[in-house]
């Protein structure tokens, strides 16, 4: 007898929820057997986990309030994953997007209080597409690799925003980075912890989808993503159209780096470059580039971080517990999507 | 013939296999003995290619066996079909572009050990080429060769893992006439030293030329096994489409308009090579008139398309349109002067095989108010739209939602030929329409080119086929090494002429 993988003869719907679902439950088992090697009960330190990120509504809120910089820019990197450009810098795009939040509310005095919230948002979107932008016309015009140039400017930016937070903008007197916004420029909380960013996040999910999904622009992207030779004998210019999606990818990891800013920190401080734009290619992969499935795929990854929080208090496990757990739900989870073109079978060998 | 009972070399019994929405092979029994050619006859769509693929692992059938020089066989991969000596050179090559021949060669050999003594493979590969007269450079990469080398590639895969049942599935529908003798001289060669094959074709006269047994498909079931010897190419024709096929065409008396498409000196720089791309062409085609593009491939076919489509620049020269100069326009300025255009590697420029039918019909239209409202794609009109064209062009696909790339060859042309027929503004640019094409939707493809001429489109028909030119076409020029060569009109010339010029010698320039 042997076990081979044979290919399947088409896709199955059933099975992009079946796939993720038993990933999961694997995770879970190769999680508690390293759970049990360092001595913690395995089950009572996943209901530890579950309670911390879903146990009471404060513990909720904290985590839909870290689902919410993961989706934006889950649905960032999403846009230029369409395309087949590999947009590995939302990090950079998401600090770019605090800097120029920041930029606005301590420096445009001149405007009325009341524009200085909407103005430094729309500035930190501007940041954030500049900042994409130009891996876009590199790669668009000069056919430069996206996935260095992306990835470098990451760096640059944290650099940026590092040296504006600890020289340029640092406040006279007090803790690291820039002086505390004055509350009318805070974003307003609607439910506990959770501000109004959620509504802006939900109302974004709804306008990529429909973006996406219906217009004719939507329609280019998929052919390109899928076969740009093609699109271009169709009349598509595939320049402009990488042109600008780095531009709305930007704007929306700029969104998500500014929000964060007017709502959580209220300051530029260390800390600003937390990983939500890594973990957004994550969420734009497992979410098969789907707007709407990125709200789940967040909220999941956004309660293991909360979760490992509460595990870490409730079991006494070393932080870095937290972290193996996490990328073992990734393991199977990106691995499992052989699957999606592959079946296992066994064969018994016949006389 | 030997008079005590053989054993076919492959035999399979009673295949089914059906598909989601079709029933593509439908209880098809074949024999194939050892030395022999059995062509593979078939409308498009017909099941030709799905009953291959079972022989090589690719899929499996519903039901029915398969046994193997006399053994009953699972075959569930190519790795397990190749164990078996049987190989296949697939409709739509199956080569790595940015590896080389070498690679390409050996890649997904079995037993292949982790660091792969390179030298004693390429020499292996050197001979084999001589043997078999396939001239090939072992370390030239993919993306580089032209088609007809990189056909030779897919044979040297097989010979080279000792194949001996050959599957070759229209092997020559890609290749130019010179090209195609060549791989028929090949194949003979093959054949000579005891290999067996199965041969899918359209061309009639390559199935009584080569197959010493003809196998007919209509619909995944077998109507009919014979002799080639007892056969003749109409008898065939007839037996695959279920009526009589015309040979000849009718069309209006050739009376054309004003110019609307005209190239003035047009060169093309070619940025590798010593000699342009294109140099010097100057042509106009008038209302109601097709031209058709004679020459060996590789000419300059291609480019002289692609300059006229706008994806490529001219260096010298204008190009105007209806007397406007759209030398510098962008395809889609181009397109929406009228111009449509059916290329020539239809997998690669024609379609987007993940996307729908009905998705891959609307790829001109979309951005119309026939399909949308400004930004917005109307669904409910595109589906009317795409089933409109699925019934007029008789494509057969399960429904319009169906990925292309599940599409047989056959229907994935007339996908191609029904979104630029349709969305032709007057001006009709055709690369090779009717390769890969059976001999009922060849006869169509032909009758709507004939159909848009009289209805006063100017067309451009680029083939590699001199009777479906002077079948089809009013004028001919002929391209070699990137100039014309000469224009003619079809009733003026001859054969003789037009084949003189295509390899260089005579005509005016
Ligand atoms: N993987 C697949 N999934 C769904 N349908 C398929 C698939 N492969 C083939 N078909 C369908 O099966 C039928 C037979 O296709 P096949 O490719 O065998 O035709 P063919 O005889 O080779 O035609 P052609 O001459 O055009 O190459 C077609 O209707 C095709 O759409
Ligand atoms: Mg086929």
């Amino acid at each position: 007898m042997r076990l081979v993988l044979e290919k399947r003869e088409r896709r199955l719907k059933r099975m992009s929820l079946l796939i993720p679902l038993f990933s999961f439950i694997l995770s879970l088992l190769i999680g508690a057997i390293v759970l049990a090697a360092s001595k913690a009960d395995p089950i009572q330190a996943y209901v530890a986990m579950a309670k911390g990120a879903f146990g009471n509504a404060r513990r909720f809120q904290y985590t839909l309030v870290e689902a919410l910089p993961l989706l934006i820019c889950g649905l960032s990197v999403g846009i230029a994953f369409r395309l087949r450009f590999w947009n590995i810098g939302a990090e950079g795009q998401f600090v770019w997007g605090a800097i120029g939040v920041t930029w606005v509310i301590q420096f445009w005095t001149f405007l009325p209080d009341p524009l200085l919230l909407p103005a430094g948002i729309l500035v930190g979107m501007i940041a954030g597409a500049l900042w994409a932008g130009i891996p876009g016309v590199l790669k668009a015009y000069w056919a430069v690799d996206e996935t260095l140039t992306t990835l470098m400017l990451n760096y640059v930016a944290i650099g940026v925003a590092e040296y504006l937070y600890i020289k340029a903008w640092k406040a006279p007197k007090g803790i690291l980075g820039t002086p505390e916004f004055p509350e009318f420029t805070q974003l307003s909380q609607v439910w506990g912890k959770v501000h109004s960013g959620v509504f802006i996040a939900l109302a974004l999910v709804v306008v990529l989808w429909f973006l996406l999904y219906k217009t004719t622009w939507g329609f280019e992207l998929n052919m390109i993503g899928k076969n740009p030779v093609a699109a271009r004998y169709q009349g598509v210019s595939i320049e402009k159209s990488i042109v600008i999606a780095l531009l709305i990818s930007g704007a929306i990891a700029g969104l998500a780096g500014s929000l964060n800013t007017v709502a959580i920190t209220h300051r530029l401080t260390r800390g600003v470059n937390a990983g939500y734009g890594f973990t957004g290619i994550i969420i734009a992969w497992m979410s098969n580039l789907n707007p709407f499935a990125s709200i789940i795929v967040a909220i999941v990854m956004a309660s293991l971080t909360t979760g490992a929080d509460a595990l870490q208090i409730a079991m006494k496990l070393p932080e870095s517990m937290g972290a193996v757990l996490q990328g073992l739900v990734l393991i199977p989870l990106l691995a499992g999507s052989v699957f999606h073109d592959y079946h296992l079978k066994l064969i018994r060998e016949e006389e | 013939m030997e008079t005590r009972e053989r054993i076919p070399v492959v035999s399979m019994q009673h295949i089914t296999k059906h598909f989601p929405g079709v029933l593509a092979n439908d209880d098809v029994s074949l024999e194939l003995y050892a030395g022999e050619v059995l062509a593979l006859l078939g409308e498009n769509g017909a099941g030709k290619s799905t009953l291959m693929n079972m022989l090589v692992g690719l899929y499996r059938p519903d039901s029915g066996s398969i046994s193997i020089r006399g053994e009953v066989q699972h075959i569930r991969s190519p790795q397990d079909s190749m164990a078996l000596g049987i190989g296949m050179v697939h409709q739509e090559f199956m080569l790595v572009g940015n590896m080389s021949v070498l690679e390409n060669i050996i890649l997904g050999l079995k037993d292949l050990p982790v660091v792969p003594d390179v030298a004693t493979i390429r020499k292996k590969i050197t001979e084999l080429s001589d043997t078999y007269g396939l001239q090939v450079d072992p370390d030239a990469i993919i993306h580089n060769l032209s088609v007809g080398e990189q056909q030779r590639v897919e044979i040297l895969k097989l010979v080279y893992r000792g194949a001996e049942i050959l599957i070759l599935d229209e092997p020559t529908a890609v290749l130019t006439p010179g090209e195609s003798r060549d791989l028929n001289r090949i194949i003979k060669k093959m054949l000579s030293q005891g290999k067996s094959a199965i041969f899918i074709t359209h061309k009639m006269d390559e199935v009584i030329e080569f197959s010493h047994k003809v196998q007919v498909l209509r619909r995944g079931k077998s109507v009919n096994v014979i002799d080639t010897a007892s056969v003749t190419p109409r008898d065939l024709a007839n037996m695959m489409v279920g009526r009589d096929v015309l040979f000849t065409l009718d069309r209006c008396a050739f009376n054309p308009g004003e110019p609307r498409l005209r190239l003035s000196h047009v060169s093309v720089e070619n940025p590798l090579g010593s000699r342009p791309y294109l140099n010097d062409i100057s042509l106009s085609i008038r209302r109601g008139e097709i031209l058709g593009i004679a020459g060996v491939a590789g000419n300059g076919q291609t480019q002289l398309t692609e300059v006229i489509t706008g994806l490529l620049k001219a260096s010298e020269g204008s190009i105007e349109i209806d007397g406007k100069n759209v030398t510098k326009c962008t395809p889609l300025q181009i397109i929406q002067t009228g111009v449509s255009h059916i290329p020539a590697d239809r997998g690669a420029m024609g379609v987007v095989g993940d996307m729908s039918v009905g998705d891959n019909l609307a790829m001109k239209k979309y951005r119309t108010h026939e399909l949308s409202t400004g930004p917005v794609v109307k669904r409910s009109r595109l589906r009317l739209f795409a089933d409109k064209l699925i019934q007029s062009f008789i494509i057969k696909t399960p429904n319009q939602d169906t990925a292309v790339k599940f599409l047989s060859g056959g229907n994935i042309q007339k996908t191609i030929l029904a979104r630029e027929i349709d969305s032709c503004g007057g001006i009709l640019i055709a690369v090779y329409p009717s390769r890969g094409l059976d001999v009922g939707a060849t006869e169509a493809v032909r009758q709507n080119l004939i159909a848009q001429r009289d209805a006063g489109s100017a067309v451009l028909l680029v083939s590699e086929e001199l009777d479906e030119l002077q079948m089809v076409a009013d004028t001919i020029a002929v391209l070699f090494e990137g100039r014309i060569m000469g224009i003619r009109k079809v009733s003026e010339t001859n054969t003789e002429e037009l084949g003189m010029m295509m390899a260089g010698v005579g005509g005016d320039a």
